[in-house]
């Protein structure tokens, strides 16, 4: 094993594990923002039961996200974390409630008002501080010698709150898709009637958020204006789109919205990463000084990355396949 | 009044560990328990069995979610609050917390899943697989976490390169000797506090007169697990005391109380201390017993606090009467369980109110023996995170202030207490209810991560517990398949 290809791999991993984490837990935290819209008990009911066996799994990739980042890019965590402190704090907070509301809200009648708000703004508060750590990201961060050297405000800005809207309307359209594909009757007919407004919403984010990058640091317009093999990205985007835009009109596919709109997070999470490769913490740090030294990624490379992670996803696939298909009418339940 | 940032983090670290202890300390030794169960139901086929394992599994799947829950907060501590030691020791701490969440919590999450709702849709020998895959999951992850904090106490493996530490051998970082006493100590302590609450359960059922087959076998199992094991444990402890002395002289002195060098020695059991003027105001002690201890002679001079250099103390208070508690409540635990293996032989363990009421009463003793063990080692590594290497004052995230680190400790205050009440409660309701009085046939539905579901109670909207029989797994939830089941 070439040690210079360490830090590429597990770049790679990690890439791997946050798209992954991006479009499992996008769903279902989806599903958990366009719960608060839906009124009628009946329809609650079968919302949450078509993410019920699946979203603890699909959070587990964040706590591999966040692991192999301490493991093989130290310095990324100790930097990336301190600067989101008050919203990462908000963050893990929102995921105990939005947890623990999944089942509490059936263990009573009286309080559920309570562990519903608590899904629903759970849902969208971890949507959106992801969204905001995004944008954050791409304003760069003041590092100095290897840790965070800004304000506990520095996520705070009009491009950050922009970027935190436009996941938590990413995820959502994440979630409308899901819903299209995995119900029937009334929630799937309205989750249907929003996939356009959603997806219009979601490509206006993707535009803005893109021009302002490009126009806001010389060495992003360089990167896109030099690399121009790059625009195929933005293309692919456009065609999920499209293909999503013709399965509204004729709904007969429910599995194409989903796929469709998982090209295009797909995508456009491409676009992000190709924007700014080789660094991980914008134009301060790159894959290569970030690493740990050879001897922890190798340490981790022959368990962790050759045998534990094929393991991950052969469970994820298998969780998936066990539970395909439509939800079952809540009627019975 | 300054806020103190790295104060204010230390607290909200102990506070946050405190509650995610509790959890883990319970469930290693019940998932573990629940397998032997299992495999004595899948033998014996004697009903008991399954009512029983049905009963702790639902035990197990509320704390076992609570254990998640607050752990996922713990993953992020260290680079929040303590960037300069996530920094400068990640290279090491990180693999090993890596595979920690590579390797035990997949194990965790894909069998628990089986555990939960499976039991109809796989064999009984692979259902029995998964329930010791979930056990050999909790142990592997207590394996990499404690192999962590050994680290921590006592690095070993690595060199300081430009200000970092690298791993310059893994074999020596895990076959560390203090990891390994230490691990077994943590382990033994996982065993015993399940042993305890089970126990207790039993009392608790023969001194109400319900449930008494299932209170009686409780009794047996419980007390008879941790009579076997306390000896071992008393006699790891001393191992751990051991390689204190070798290696942390700051934190062994503390533990013994003494400021002065003394030959003899003696042997401080309880004492108020003045710091400032490096002497206890108040003690009761025994003349040359210290010495027999430290050294097995009467006559061995043993150093006084006063040999540390000032600065590198930890305090007092925390790590002398945390160790004093948690020995003190060892030595209760071996009388209890002795005194019931008697009373077994003689066919009256179960009979006797002054032996139940004190089996009831202790069932915190496990929990509160793990704390303040931890509290005892923690505390007295102090003022070092590594030790003897980097100051805990050393480590703190440097951008974070004091008012922020409130605003989160309060923050989290609030939401565990309100969520960890809710929790307590279900389990608490569920111990209260005892086990059916028929097995189910049925195993409540529930994932890796939403095992809340199967906490069921009867008096909410998903149904008693006869509709649960009724509608078979999955009952308590609207479920997901596309499968021609009825
Ligand atoms: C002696 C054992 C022990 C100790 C000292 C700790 N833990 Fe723990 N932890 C466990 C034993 C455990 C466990 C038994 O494996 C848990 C508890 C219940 C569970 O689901 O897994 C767990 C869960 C758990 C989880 C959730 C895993 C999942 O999603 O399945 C995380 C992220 C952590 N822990 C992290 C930590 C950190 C960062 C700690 C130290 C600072 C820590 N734990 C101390
Ligand atoms: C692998 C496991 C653990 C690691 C890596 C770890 C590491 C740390 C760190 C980084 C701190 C903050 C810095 C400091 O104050 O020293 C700390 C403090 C503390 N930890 Fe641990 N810890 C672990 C397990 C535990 C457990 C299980 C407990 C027990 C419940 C515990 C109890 C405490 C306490 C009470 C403090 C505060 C001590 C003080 O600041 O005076 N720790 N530990
Ligand atoms: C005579 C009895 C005991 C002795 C002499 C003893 C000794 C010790 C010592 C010296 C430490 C500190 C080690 C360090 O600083 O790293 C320790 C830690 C600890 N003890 Fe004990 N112990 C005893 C009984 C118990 C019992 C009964 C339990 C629980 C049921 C327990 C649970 C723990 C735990 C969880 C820790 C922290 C983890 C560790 O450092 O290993 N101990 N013990």
């Amino acid at each position: 094993m070439d040690p210079a290809l360490l830090p590429v791999i597990w770049a790679a991993i990690i890439g791997f594990a946050i798209l992954a984490y991006v479009l499992l837990d996008g769903f279902d935290l989806g599903v958990g923002i366009l719960f608060g819209f839906a009124s009628q008990e009946e329809d609650r009911r079968v919302m949450m039961s078509s993410i019920a066996p699946v979203w603890d799994g699909n959070e587990t990739w964040l706590i591999l996200v966040g692991a192999g980042l301490f493991g093989a890019f130290p310095v990324i965590y100790a930097v990336f974390l301190p600067a989101f402190y008050l919203p990462i704090a908000l963050l893990l907070l929102a995921l105990v409630f939005r947890g623990v509301a999944f089942e509490f809200r059936y263990r009573t009648v009286r309080m559920r008002w309570l562990w519903d708000t608590g899904f629903w703004l759970g849902s969208i508060i971890v949507a959106f501080v992801q969204g905001a750590a995004i944008g954050t990201l791409v304003r760069q961060i003041p590092v100095v010698d290897g840790q965070y050297a800004g304000g506990p405000f520095e996520w705070l800005s009009f491009f950050s709150v922009l970027c935190g809207i436009g996941l938590v309307i990413t995820y959502a359209l994440l979630g409308a898709s899901w819903l299209v594909m995995k119900t029937e009757g009334h929630v799937r007919a309205r989750a249907y009637g929003l996939l356009n407004w959603l997806l219009v919403a979601v490509l206006f984010f993707v535009v803005v958020t893109f021009l302002y990058a490009v126009n806001s640091d010389p060495r992003i317009m360089q990167r896109w204006t030099d690399t121009q093999l790059l625009f195929v990205l933005p293309q692919w985007v456009l065609f999920a789109a499209v293909a999503l835009f013709v399965s509204t009109l004729t709904r007969q596919s429910d599995w194409v919205p989903f796929a469709a709109s998982a090209t295009i997070v797909t995508f456009a999470y491409l676009m992000l990463v190709t924007t700014f490769w080789p660094y991980m913490i914008p134009f301060s740090l790159t894959v290569e000084q970030a690493a740990a030294p050879a001897a922890s990624l190798t340490f981790m490379f022959w368990g962790a990355g050759l045998v534990a992670f094929p393991v991950v996803l052969i469970y994820t696939i298998s969780v998936y396949v066990l539970f395909r298909g439509k939800v079952r009418q809540a009627a019975e339940y | 009044m300054e806020l103190d940032p790295i104060l204010l983090s230390r607290i909200q670290f102990a506070f946050l560990i405190t509650f995610h202890i509790i959890f883990p300390s319970f469930t290693i030794g019940l998932a573990a328990w629940l397998t032997v169960i299992e495999a004595m139901w899948m033998r014996t086929k004697n009903p008991i069995y399954r009512r029983v394992f049905d009963f702790w599994l639902k035990v197990f799947a509320v704390s076992f979610g609570m254990g998640v829950v607050s752990g996922i907060i713990m993953a992020f501590q260290f680079g929040t609050n303590w960037s300069v030691l996530s920094e400068v020791t990640g290279a090491i701490q990180g693999p090993l917390l890596g595979y920690e969440a590579f390797t035990a919590f997949i194990l965790e999450a894909t069998f628990f899943g089986v555990m939960l709702f499976g039991r109809n849709r796989v064999s009984p020998g692979f259902y029995l697989f998964s329930c010791a895959m979930v056990a050999l999951g909790t142990t592997l992850s207590s394996f990499w976490i404690i192999a962590n904090n050994s680290w921590m106490q006592v690095p070993v493996g690595h060199e300081i390169v430009d200000g970092r530490f690298e791993p310059t051998s893994w074999a020596t970082i895990l076959g560390s000797y203090v990891f390994h006493i230490r691990w077994a100590h943590q382990i033994l302590a996982a065993y015993i506090t399940t042993g305890t609450v089970v126990a207790a359960t039993g009392a608790w059922y023969l001194l109400r007169k319900v449930h008494e087959p299932e209170g009686r076998l409780f009794m047996r199992w419980g007390l008879s697990l941790v009579a076997v094991i306390i000896p071992f444990q008393l006699a790891i402890g001393h191992l751990n005391g051991e390689y204190t002395r070798e290696h942390q002289l700051s934190k062994f002195v503390m533990l013994e109380g003494r400021w002065q060098t003394e030959q003899p020695a003696r042997l401080v059991l309880i004492a108020w201390p003045d710091v400032e003027n490096e002497r206890n105001i108040f003690e009761i002690a025994i003349p040359k017993l210290g010495s027999f201890i430290d050294d097995g002679t009467f006559t061995a001079e043993e150093p006084g606090i006063v040999t540390i250099p000032r600065e590198d103390r930890p305090p007092f208070l925390i790590p002398f009467y945390g160790f004093r508690i948690m020995v003190g409540l060892g030595l209760v635990m071996l009388v209890i369980s002795w005194t019931g293996m008697v009373l077994w032989a003689r066919g009256k363990l179960y009979s006797r109110p002054w032996f139940l009421w004190p089996t009831f009463l202790w069932f915190p003793s496990g929990f509160v023996a793990i704390i303040t063990g931890w509290y005892t080692a923690e505390v007295g590594r102090q003022p070092w995170v590594v030790f003897g290497l980097l100051r805990t004052a050393d480590a703190h995230t440097p951008s974070v202030t004091g008012i922020e680190v409130l605003t989160t400790l309060i923050a989290y205050a609030v939401v565990y207490i309100i969520v960890f009440s809710f929790g307590f409660y279900y389990i608490y309701k569920l111990l209260h209810r005892g086990p059916p009085s028929e097995p189910t046939g049925e195993v409540p539905t529930g994932t890796a991560k939403r095992p809340f579901a199967a906490a069921d109670a009867p008096d909410t909207v998903t149904g008693s517990e006869a509709t649960l029989v009724r509608r078979g797994a999955a009952a308590n939830m609207p479920r997901i398949t596309s499968s021609p089941e009825k």
